[in-house]
């Protein structure tokens, strides 16, 4: 009982099956799968493309109804609708485009009873941390897809969420602006205690931020092995330097080579 | 294209129009047309007449009341057949049919209805604006991007902030398209309706001047109603214009 406490998210033979539209099979893209988020940890997922990530995240955040087993957020079972205190950024731009970036980043906020003057703190507050100051009054169309993926990581932190799913939310980023949001992340992650889950397809982002790393299998994605970091609270990008950091990437690709090789093969027979 | 460049476009459209006139007129002659010259001082004159203007407004205010109803049916039965998937299939070939027969053979069942008046030509202005209005907003509400509606859920949007703060702006650009065609369509109508069985407006006069042979009066008429649907769509057309730039 004193575990639970400490779990934030619990997952227990998690299984999604699509179920095939217009004559198609249905397709088992996940599961089963247990796995519980500690409070306040940073975890991240890796795994080979089309292994079943996305699905993970919509069943989290109870965006996709579970087709067996379980899940739980603080205790309580979800079934396909949103908890309140978890946010969400997804891989897909998200950005809406009839609103500047200002008022994208402020409309969940307006749909709260949170007073203006917060608002405006904490919208402000994010066009700068992300580095979107100047564009607070450009359009989503005006911006590069890295700026509008900030965006919407701006969107979601303003709400202070408790639970913090991203989909892959650097994708869209060169190396160098990936590196510092992760830094940024980090820190954000650190003031906020908040729960984080990252799904990423860049190992060495992953063995950087996280404290654990779930190594996902080809589709029907399972949970191969969690790897544990073991870095302090406080790290940050320069850990890249240390021989342990090498050490959990190598773990990693370990894992993955064998993995993405049998995906790529899944495709090109489904091709 | 860039602003200037479509203004220099727009203005050498309309003078290469007023130069073909003139040729035609030169062709034709004083049995079926007027100089362009003619025509726009007769529709001075015409607009100077006091007689005239009650002709002109009750055009104006047929033309207003149907386009309020034809974007405001338009507008509800898209919204609703777009969201509601399984009514949409149902209801959209119907409206297409609907939209593909001439509304003419729908007037005298709209004058049993409405009467004479101008419930009639409100009525027969928003038949034709109605429709393309409704199939328009039904195929922008369906082509909603899904991420968008999945970011509303993950906000906990309840149904009506989603519709009116998602769906709606989402859905605008493509429903401006079907108001622009729409309001061409309703002026159609409303000046096709007041041709028959009416005793007042623009079509009645219309009517009224082929009927005389009156040239004159058929030319001003005309010249009248294309400036007006001209500039207006064009108008229209750069609000749409911008509002698809965005996406
Ligand atoms: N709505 C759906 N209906 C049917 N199949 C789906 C649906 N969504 C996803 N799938 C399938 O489930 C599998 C897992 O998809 P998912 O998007 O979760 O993979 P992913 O790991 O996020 O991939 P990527 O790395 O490319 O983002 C894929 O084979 C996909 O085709
Ligand atoms: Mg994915």
């Amino acid at each position: 009982m004193s575990n639970e406490r400490h779990v934030h998210v619990s997952l227990r033979g998690v299984t999604k099956i699509f179920r095939g539209a217009g004559g198609t099979p249905p397709v088992h893209a996940l599961g089963p799968i247990d796995l519980d988020l500690r409070r306040g940890e940073f975890f991240a997922v890796v795994g080979p493309s089309g292994c079943g990530k996305s699905t993970l995240l919509e069943v989290l955040a109870g965006l996709s109804e579970v087709t067996e087993g379980e899940v739980r957020f603080e205790g309580k079972p979800i079934h396909g609708e949103i908890m309140d205190g978890v946010g969400v950024v997804f891989q897909e731009d998200a950005c809406f485009p009839w609103m500047n970036i200002y008022d994208n980043i402020a409309f969940g906020l307006r749909q709260t009873s949170i007073t203006a003057t917060e608002i405006e703190g904490r919208v402000k507050r994010a066009l700068s941390m992300m580095g979107l100051t100047p564009f607070a009054q450009s359009y989503p169309a005006q911006l590069s897809g890295g700026m509008r993926q900030r965006v919407c990581i701006a969107r979601t932190l303003v709400l202070q969420p408790r639970l913090i799913l991203l989909d892959e939310p650097f994708g869209a980023l060169d190396q160098q602006t990936r590196l510092l949001m992760g830094e940024e992340l980090l820190r954000l992650w650190r003031e906020t205690g908040a729960t984080i889950f990252l799904i990423t397809h860049a190992l060495d982002e992953a063995a950087m931020l996280a404290d654990r790393i779930g190594v996902m299998s080809a589709r029907p994605g399972r949970l191969l092995e969690i790897v544990e970091t073991g870095w302090a609270r406080d790290r940050d990008s320069r850990i890249v330097e240390t021989d342990e950091f090498g050490r959990i990437t190598a773990r990693l690709w370990q894992w993955l080579r064998g993995e993405s090789m049998k995906s790529i093969d899944q495709s090109s027979t489904a091709a | 294209m860039n602003g200037t460049g479509r203004w220099q476009g727009t203005l050498i459209l309309i003078v290469a129009l007023i130069v073909l006139w003139q040729i035609l007129y030169w062709i034709v002659g004083d049995i079926a047309l007027r100089s362009p010259w003619q025509t726009l001082s007769f529709t001075v004159k015409l607009l100077q007449k006091p007689s005239f203007w009650p002709h002109l407004i009750e055009t104006g205010k047929a033309f207003a009341a149907a386009l309020f109803f034809a974007v405001a049916l338009g507008l509800a039965i898209g919204m609703t057949l777009g969201l509601k998937r399984i009514a949409g299939d149902v209801f959209e070939p119907m409206l297409v049919a609907l939209y593909s027969i001439p509304k003419v053979t729908l007037y005298p069942i709209l004058l049993l209805t409405f009467g004479l008046g101008i419930s009639a030509k409100i009525a027969f202005g928003a038949l034709h604006g109605f429709i393309p209005v409704s199939l328009f907003t039904i195929n922008a509400v369906r082509n909603v991007r899904p991420i968008f509606l999945k970011t509303g859920r993950v906000l906990r949007l309840n149904r009506f902030t989603m519709i009116t703060r998602i769906v709606f702006p989402a859905a605008m650009p493509e429903i401006f398209s079907g108001l622009r065609i729409g309001f061409s369509l309703t002026m159609i109508g409303t000046v096709l309706g007041e041709m028959f069985a009416s005793q007042k407006g623009l079509g009645y006069l219309l009517m009224n001047a082929i009927g005389l042979h009156n040239v004159d009066i058929i030319m001003a008429i005309t010249f009248m109603l294309v400036v007006f649907a001209a500039s207006m769509s064009g108008l229209l057309l750069a609000i749409d214009r911008r509002l698809h730039r965005r996406v």
